[in-house]
């Protein structure tokens, strides 16, 4: 029943992408009367064979497809600044993400710890994260840019911003939940506080803290791409931007697709890793 | 008479109430517990039985009066006091094994990894766990948990062993063999122990002396009974005691009726909370009519 069901969900799945894509096949198919339509500005804009009419400027789907095998057959060429294989600009992108992000974790889990293990902290602190947390981690980037003055460091530092809430908060929360029983046992136990701290706090909050890496990997690799169009220079997000100003659609798209590939696997490389301190009760 | 092991003083507990006033749940209560005693506190619902045995533990703060251990106050909880918790309390991340091993070097940090190993193996056994060592919590079942629960406890040796209802989650058939497993623990290393429960055939197996609590609010200690079953009392065969009925009639009747009015009871009398009566049900009165109001008519 089981298997016949993830059976059935994988054709269906595989059927809306044919669908989808024959969609998109019907739609991308050269018209012979759009020339006059096309507005003469945008028509500037784009490549003259656009603007003629024999061909749609957004690409058919065999035209994204060539242009994917052409990046993944060769993902990490450098010809010239400009001009590097989408793996490099990956690449920087990942490098990018997994510093700031690192930094944040490195910050946020220890303080997190602190402010849940102390009422009066976490209460005095709360107002303070509730105004923060809220806030774009793009607003810092000029911030960024004026105390760092370095583009890529500033980068860093947006990722680091916004990885950094999730993680604080579940963290603290996770810290201070943990079940009075359990804490009651390593009283009675006589348990050191460092003991304490790291056998049964700890693992009682990982769960929890878990939960908080996974949100803010995830918004890392939002966020990513934004600061990158931002700051230019490289990375996977300065990469789509450039291509835009090439009006390369069939770029942007492969950009686009491989963007949400590696998020996916980011969430799930933490998902594995929340099932490893997960516990049933 | 020797020196008590453990000794509760005046001890007293208040809660602010609304309008500025205080509700005393208990106060006044006085308890001396000898060393190998096994003591049972039987008392309704919310009379601050477990706010006791937490005070005992070192978990919880009264609002007056001491404990006395060993001639010294106590001041937090200690490895020499083991709690058997209501709800099992086992860390669910760790294996039974690890629970154990947990509490056991917290007891002995020096002891090499395979002297701990055998240790806890040795109580795991006891408990009759073995082959479940490496289970995780959520792969027990209620009674099976009780008992790592249990060989936790046991296993840091502890000069007395706290339990708070530590049966009452667990169907009758598990109950009662843990019963007799604990009895058998109990009585074969002299353990003192302090334990609260609901269930009268519990107490008069278990317990030495069962401490009757009055109803919250401003609970005390009305009697202590001694319990007048021979030594080597059985489950299966508890009933076929003399002193049986008696004894399971009296501390029935204080809980259905007397634990309510006892304020009435002893208004006009001599009742010394330092002293609270001791009461052997069954000897006293030898003329007592064993056959009166059925086990099933007086639980009623
Ligand atoms: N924070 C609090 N404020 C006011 N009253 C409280 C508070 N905590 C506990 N109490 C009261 O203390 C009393 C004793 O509670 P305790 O848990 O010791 O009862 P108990 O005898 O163990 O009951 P049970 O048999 O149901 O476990 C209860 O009547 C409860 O209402
Ligand atoms: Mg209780």
């Amino acid at each position: 029943m089981r298997a016949s069901l993830s059976l059935r969900a994988g054709l269906l799945s595989i059927a809306i992408l044919a669908a989808l894509i024959g969609i998109w096949h019907v739609a991308t198919l050269p018209t012979a009367g759009a020339a006059g339509n096309v507005d003469p500005e945008y028509a500037a804009l784009v490549s003259g064979a656009a603007a003629e009419g024999q061909k749609s400027a957004f690409p058919t789907p065999a035209d994204v497809g060539a242009t994917l095998w052409k990046h993944i057959k060769d993902p990490f060429y450098v010809r010239g600044a400009n001009d590097q294989g989408v793996g490099i600009q990956l690449a920087y992108s990942l490098g990018r993400v997994l510093v700031g992000y690192g930094l944040a974790a490195l910050v946020a889990i220890p303080l997190g710890f602190l402010i849940g293990m102390s009422p009066l902290t976490y209460r005095a602190l709360d107002p303070f994260i509730q105004i923060l947390k809220p806030i774009s981690p793009l607003a810092w980037m000029p911030l960024a840019l004026y105390t760092i003055k370095d583009s890529g460091i500033s980068a860093i530092f947006v990722i680091f911003i916004c990885s950094l809430w999730p993680m604080l908060i579940n963290t603290a929360f996770g810290v201070a939940s943990v079940r009075k029983e359990w804490l009651n046992v390593a009283a009675t136990l006589e348990v050191g506080p460092l003991r304490k701290a790291f056998m049964v706090i700890l693992p009682a909050a990982a769960p929890t803290i878990m939960t908080g890496m996974r949100i803010s990997i995830g918004i890392a690799w939002l966020v990513i791409v934004a600061a990158e169009m931002l700051v230019g220079g490289t990375g996977i997000g300065y990469f789509v931007w450039n291509e835009w100003n090439n009006l390369s659609i069939g770029n942007i798209l492969t950009a686009i697709l491989l963007i949400g590939l590696v998020g996916m696997i980011l969430d799930v490389a933490l998902a594995r890793a929340a099932r490893l301190v997960a516990y049933r009760e | 008479m020797t020196k008590p092991l453990i000794s509760i003083e005046a001890l007293a507990r208040r809660y602010p109430a609304p309008g500025g006033t205080e509700t005393t749940v208990f106060e006044n209560v006085w308890l001396p517990i000898a060393k190998g005693e096994f003591v049972c506190l039987i008392g309704h619902s919310g009379c601050g039985k477990t706010t006791i045995l937490n005070v005992l533990a070192g978990l919880d703060q009264p609002s007056a009066g001491v404990v006395i251990v060993d001639g010294r106050e106590i001041s937090g909880p200690s490895l020499d006091r083991a709690v058997i918790f209501q709800g099992h309390s086992l860390l669910p991340w760790m294996s039974v094994m690890g629970n154990i091993a947990f509490a056991v070097t917290s007891r002995h940090p020096d002891w090499p990894k395979d002297k701990v190993r055998a240790h806890c193996q040795k109580y795991i056994d006891v408990v009759h766990l073995t082959g479940s060592e490496h289970k995780k919590p959520a792969e027990l079942s209620g009674g099976m948990k009780q008992r790592v629960g249990i060989a936790r406890a046991l296993a840091i040796e502890p000069k007395m062993l706290l339990m708070d209802e530590p049966f009452s989650a667990l169907d009758a058939l598990t109950r009662g063999s843990l019963q007799d497993e604990v009895r058998r623990i109990c009585t074969e290393t002299e353990q003192t122990v302090f334990m609260i429960t609901h269930d009268v055939d519990e107490a008069m197996l278990l317990a030495d002396k069962i401490v009757l609590m009055t109803n919250g609010p401003g609970a005390k200690i009305a009697e202590i009974v001694e319990n007048t079953l021979p030594k080597d009392r059985r489950r299966t065969d508890i009933h076929k005691h003399d002193s049986y009925y008696a004894l399971r009639n009296h501390l029935l009747d204080f809980l259905v009726t007397r634990s309510k009015t006892f304020a009435s009871e002893i208004a006009g009398k001599s009742y010394d909370p330092r002293r609270p009566p001791l009461v052997r049900p069954g000897e006293t009165a030898a003329a007592a009519p064993p056959e009166i109001a059925p086990a099933r008519a007086a639980s009623a």
